[in-house]
Parts: structure tokens; C-alpha cells; sequence
């Protein structure tokens, strides 16, 4: 398979398209704008459509309404821009429309920074907007992950009918890698519920959010979480790497966990049983995963770009049974592999 | 038995919750009319705003979306771009369109984006029981100006179809009112130019329809449509802004 030299934006795009995206809605921001700038170029060649909306509120809407209309829908922002992005992802969330969304994180709160944080992990997995919903969240840590794992986000939002979010950052949207676009194995499934016009031939569509009747709201919402609780028996990933007999595992995702990764081998040498466990959803949470990971562990370190987002969700894995420690830079840091190395010979009790 | 008058068929038959003496029911009836007459119902998707027509599509026959207070022509957008050849149309008040869906309205607008809108001004938030809407008049009551709209606080009303008319996307930018036989007749004239300009892919139409709110107005039915012709339609006169197929036929 031919490999290309590829930034991580641009990968996102490409492998949108081959996804069979046909709507981009797109709003320039810094740092995932080559994003945008990639489907201006390609996706009109490709049968699609690219369209520069007026603001992040109309981009997340179009995606609304072409993703009502039955097709592959998706946008892209970074921090500021998701904020925006919100208020129409919780009615995506609560048509029960699939698409997807683009997040190349940036340093926060308020305009912050242009350079790669994570500090959007609790607002991705927990608050994207008002209302009881979840967003299948992704977290790449690799161009080539990005491409793999936008094939799959479209293929699940369209069978659990909810919006999937590739939580990415600065770093990750950024950076050139070599990649292959493997041959689609996307599947595309029926939508039956689309407003695409009934064709005379079958009772009006409706798309909506709006239930006045509490019992009715209640069973929407009730109903939908039972597709969320498939989602967290059958459908967490995480990879793991060197866990087996970890004493100290190092927790992280996304760019992060690959500096993790070189302060695990580096603790290795040093003598310290080091491991590390990368969630990749993020949403729903691989508690199981941590918890077989942590089996031998005596501590826990969580390593973020943010002051320590994702560290109650580890602490509920293991339910308090391993001390959870954590380290992380923010505001658009990256922290060193020598940092985490230091914390965890720290923790590892070594000299 | 010959029938001689008869629903649309794409207007559901079923009770609506507009309250009595409101204009809501027959713009319905003009735009389903239209629809029927031009036998695109199968090919109609319709979307409705927050504000009291949330709830249109349990009355349109055609496919419905219910979008986000003023996202409407964003919505509309997607669809129309996902499907290029159905028919789209939006349903807004003055609050949602004018106000918080002020910038989707504008943009759809210069992009000539090939939907149809119909604009419904009735001067005031009538779903929320009667604040000041973005076209409430000067010195008018509501709920949030109690001593009367002052314009040295408040501001002043927007007069949308003006405003549109200045952009080169739009094809259709017409005022029209719902308060006498005469002036329905033109309605639907206007929504059927506009259903047909999106047939011919001419750009962005809005059909503005004068309205009223008996109930937020403090008004009964016959009151509330004097009010209409004596205060609304001085400040907000009838007539085509901007019609690019007016050239056309000359």
C-alpha cells in the first residue's frame, strides 16, 4: 500500500472523504484550519460538498440539516469553536442524527492559546452541551490513528445514531507522519428516518428535540442511554503497553501518550516496572481495560496536557483501589519525556 | 358528491394549538396550498423554528426538522446542499429570525442559498407570552418594554425585507399580509414565486407575512387585524423589495 507523507489536519480530510463524508461545514481556527482548507480543495472533486459557514453556530447547524437529510456529515473546530459548537450537538445529540466532529484542541479557557492542550477531555466526555447525552469520543495518538479512527467514528455514528467527536490536539493536527488510507471498509447502513422527502410514498419524517410531556422526554432520553450502556460493555478500547507486570502505570491519551511511552521505556532501563495504558475511547471510559492493566500496579500516574482531567474517571476505574497520582503541563505545553521519566522514578521508589 | 373545498393535502389534518384569531393557520394553509398546487409535497422538507410554529411539523404533511432558535437557515443549508434538488423551506418568526438567527438569516441570504423563507412578524415573542420582539414597534407594550418600546433604550424595529433587498443572493424579498381576502390572494402569489424560484434555482426567497398575536396584543381577532392595517403597515409597508425575475420579464 503506497504510504504518503501526511499532516494530521489534511489526514482528517482525506480520510473524511474516503469515509464517504459529503458535507463538510467548516470555520477557520487555528490549529486545525488546513482541515478546512483541504476540503475547499478536494471535496467538490470528490462529489461532495464544502461549505465556509458564517460562524461555528450555522457550521454545527448545516451539519444538522445535512445529517437529517441522510448523509455523511461532518465538522471541525478547535477549543473556542466546540464551545460554540455546543448548543447545536446537544440537539444533534437529541435528534439522535449521527455525525462528525473535529476537535484539534488548543490552550484554554477563553481564546488562550494556539498550541496543543487537552484541556477539553471533561467538556468532550462529560458537558458538550445542556442535557443527559454522551458523544463517542475518540482519541487518536497518530496521523495514521486519525485516518483509522474517522472510518470508525462515522461507522458507529450511524449505527447508535449519535454524534462521535475525534478529540484531537495541536500536536496531533500539526505534525506530518508517513500513512495509508486502507481500503474503506466503511459500511454504510439505511437511514430510514431521514428527511429526505417522503416520496409520496411513506408518512412524514420528523426530525426533533422538543417533548413537553416529562414521560416522553424521559423515555427519549431512557432509550438512548440503553444505547450507551451497549456502547460501555461492547465498545471501550485502550492499548496497552508493557502492563503485564506494571508497577507503575503511566495513563494517557492522545499526543500525550507518546511521550508517556518514552518515559516508560526509559523507566524500564532504569529498573522501574513501568507500563502504560492509553485509553483511546474516551468516551465511553475503558475501565475494564485500566483495572486488567492496573492488576499488578502500586500506583497509578495520569499524564495530561491539562491540569488533570481525566484523572477522577481512572480513580472510579480502580474505584480508589491504587493511589492515582498525576502530572501534566497546560496552557499549551508538551510535557518532556525527562518530566514524566522523573515522576515516575519518583513514584517507583528509585534513587 | 362534487367536492368544492377541501384541505390540503399536505397540511395534516389535525387540531392546532395556535390560539384563536392568529394569522399562523392560514400562512400554513397558503404555503400548503402552494405545495399541493405544485405537487411537490414528496419533495418538501420543512423546517420550523423555536417560537409558537416549533410545533408545525405535527401540522406539515412533508418531511420536518425542528432546529435550534434561528438556526433554521442553517439547517435549511444542509439540506438543501446534502439535497439540491428537494424543495426546502423555513418557517420563522420575527424573534427567531431577526434576532438570535439574525446572522444564519442574513448569510443564507448572500449566498444565495436556494431556500425558501417565510418570515412571520407579528411584532412581538408570542411562545414566551409576549416580550419585545426584534419588529416590535416604537412606543408598542410588551411584556419587557411595559411602559412602551423607547427607542432611545430599545432601539429600533428591523425592517428585514429592506435590508435583504441589498444583497445580490436574494431573488425574492416581498412583504405581505394576511388581513383581508385581497391581501391573502397575494400571499400566495408571493409563496408560490418563491416555491418557484427555488423550482429554478434563482437563490434565497423570503416572503415576509404581516401577522397577528391576539393574545399577546391584548387584543380579540377583528381588533388585533385593525391593528395590523393602522400600526403595522405604516412602518412596515407591503410591497416587493427585490425580485429578480421582474427584470426579467420586462
Amino acid at each position: 500500500m503506497e504510504r504518503n507523507l501526511m499532516k494530521g489536519n489534511e489526514a482528517l480530510a482525506e480520510a473524511a472523504i474516503r469515509a464517504g463524508c459529503k458535507c463538510f461545514f467548516g470555520y477557520p481556527i487555528t490549529p486545525q484550519t488546513e482541515l478546512s482548507a483541504y476540503m475547499a480543495k478536494r471535496m467538490a472533486k470528490a462529489g461532495g460538498v464544502f461549505l465556509q459557514a458564517e460562524s461555528e453556530v450555522a457550521a454545527i447547524n448545516m451539519v444538522l440539516g445535512a445529517a437529517s437529510a441522510g448523509v455523511r456529515a461532518m465538522t471541525s473546530s478547535s477549543s473556542p469553536g466546540i464551545s460554540l459548537k455546543s448548543e447545536g450537538i446537544s440537539y444533534i445529540a437529541a435528534s439522535d442524527l449521527p455525525c462528525v466532529i473535529i476537535n484539534v484542541q488548543r490552550g484554554g479557557p477563553g481564546l488562550g492559546g494556539i498550541q496543543p492542550s487537552q484541556a477539553d477531555y471533561l467538556q468532550a466526555t462529560k458537558g458538550l452541551g445542556h442535557g443527559d447525552f454522551q458523544v463517542l469520543v475518540y482519541a487518536p495518538s497518530s496521523v495514521q490513528e486519525m485516518i483509522n479512527l474517522l472510518t470508525k467514528a462515522f461507522d458507529m455514528a450511524d449505527e447508535f445514531r449519535m454524534p462521535a467527536m475525534i478529540l484531537a490536539d495541536g500536536l496531533l493536527g500539526q505534525m506530518m507522519e508517513p500513512v495509508e488510507f486502507p481500503e474503506a471498509k466503511t459500511h454504510q447502513i439505511p437511514k430510514p428516518w431521514a428527511t429526505n422527502g417522503t416520496g409520496m410514498k411513506r408518512k412524514h419524517n420528523i426530525i426533533n428535540s422538543l417533548y413537553l410531556t416529562p414521560e416522553e422526554l424521559e423515555k427519549t432520553v431512557l432509550d438512548r442511554y440503553k444505547r450507551y450502556e451497549v456502547l460501555e460493555n461492547e465498545h471501550t478500547e485502550a492499548e496497552t503497553y508493557l502492563t503485564e507486570d506494571a508497577e507503575i502505570l503511566v495513563a494517557a491519551y492522545g499526543a500525550t501518550a507518546r511521550v508517556a511511552k518514552s518515559a516508560v521505556i526509559k523507566a524500564r532501563e532504569a529498573g522501574v516496572k513501568a507500563g502504560l495504558i492509553r485509553p483511546i475511547t474516551l468516551w465511553p471510559f475503558p475501565k475494564k481495560e485500566i483495572v486488567k492493566a492496573s492488576e499488578n500496579a502500586k500506583h497509578i500516574l495520569v499524564t495530561e496536557m491539562n491540569m488533570g482531567q481525566m484523572v477522577d474517571d481512572v480513580k472510579l476505574a480502580v474505584e480508589c483501589r491504587v493511589p492515582v497520582s498525576f502530572f501534566g503541563r497546560t496552557g499549551g505545553m508538551v510535557p518532556k519525556p525527562s518530566e514524566i521519566l522523573d515522576k515516575i522514578l519518583e513514584l517507583g521508589g528509585a534513587e | 358528491m362534487a367536492v368544492v373545498f377541501e384541505k390540503p393535502h399536505s397540511l395534516c389534518d389535525v387540531s392546532m394549538h395556535y390560539c384563536p384569531g392568529c394569522t399562523h393557520g392560514i400562512v400554513h394553509r397558503l404555503i400548503c396550498e402552494v405545495i399541493d398546487e405544485m405537487g411537490i409535497e414528496g419533495d418538501t422538507i420543512g423546517i420550523c423554528p423555536v417560537g409558537c410554529s416549533v410545533m408545525a411539523y405535527d401540522y406539515f404533511n412533508c418531511d420536518m426538522i425542528e432546529a435550534p432558535h434561528g438556526r433554521a437557515p442553517a439547517v435549511a443549508t444542509g439540506v438543501k446542499r446534502a439535497l439540491p434538488d428537494k424543495y426546502v423551506f423555513t418557517y420563522q418568526g420575527d424573534g427567531d429570525l431577526a434576532a438570535i438567527g439574525t446572522c444564519e438569516t442574513v448569510h443564507s441570504a448572500t449566498r444565495g442559498e436556494n431556500i425558501v423563507i417565510i418570515f412571520i412578524n407579528n411584532t412581538i415573542y408570542g411562545m414566551t407570552g409576549g416580550q419585545m420582539a426584534p419588529t416590535t414597534l416604537p412606543g408598542q407594550v410588551t411584556q419587557t418594554t411595559p411602559f412602551g418600546r423607547d427607542t432611545s433604550v430599545a432601539g429600533f424595529p428591523i425592517r428585514v425585507c429592506e435590508m435583504l433587498s441589498t444583497l445580490d443572493g436574494v431573488a425574492l424579498a416581498q412583504r405581505v399580509s394576511v388581513d383581508s381576502v385581497p391581501n391573502i390572494k397575494t400571499a400566495k402569489k408571493a409563496i408560490r414565486k418563491a416555491f418557484e424560484n427555488q423550482k429554478e434555482k434563482r437563490g434565497f426567497s423570503i416572503v415576509e407575512v404581516l401577522s397577528t398575536c391576539p393574545t399577546n396584543w391584548g387584543l380579540d381577532p377583528i381588533e388585533a387585524l385593525e391593528r395590523l392595517r393602522k400600526d403595522m403597515i405604516p412602518y412596515f409597508p407591503l410591497g416587493v423589495y427585490k425580485d429578480i425575475t421582474a427584470k426579467e420579464d420586462k
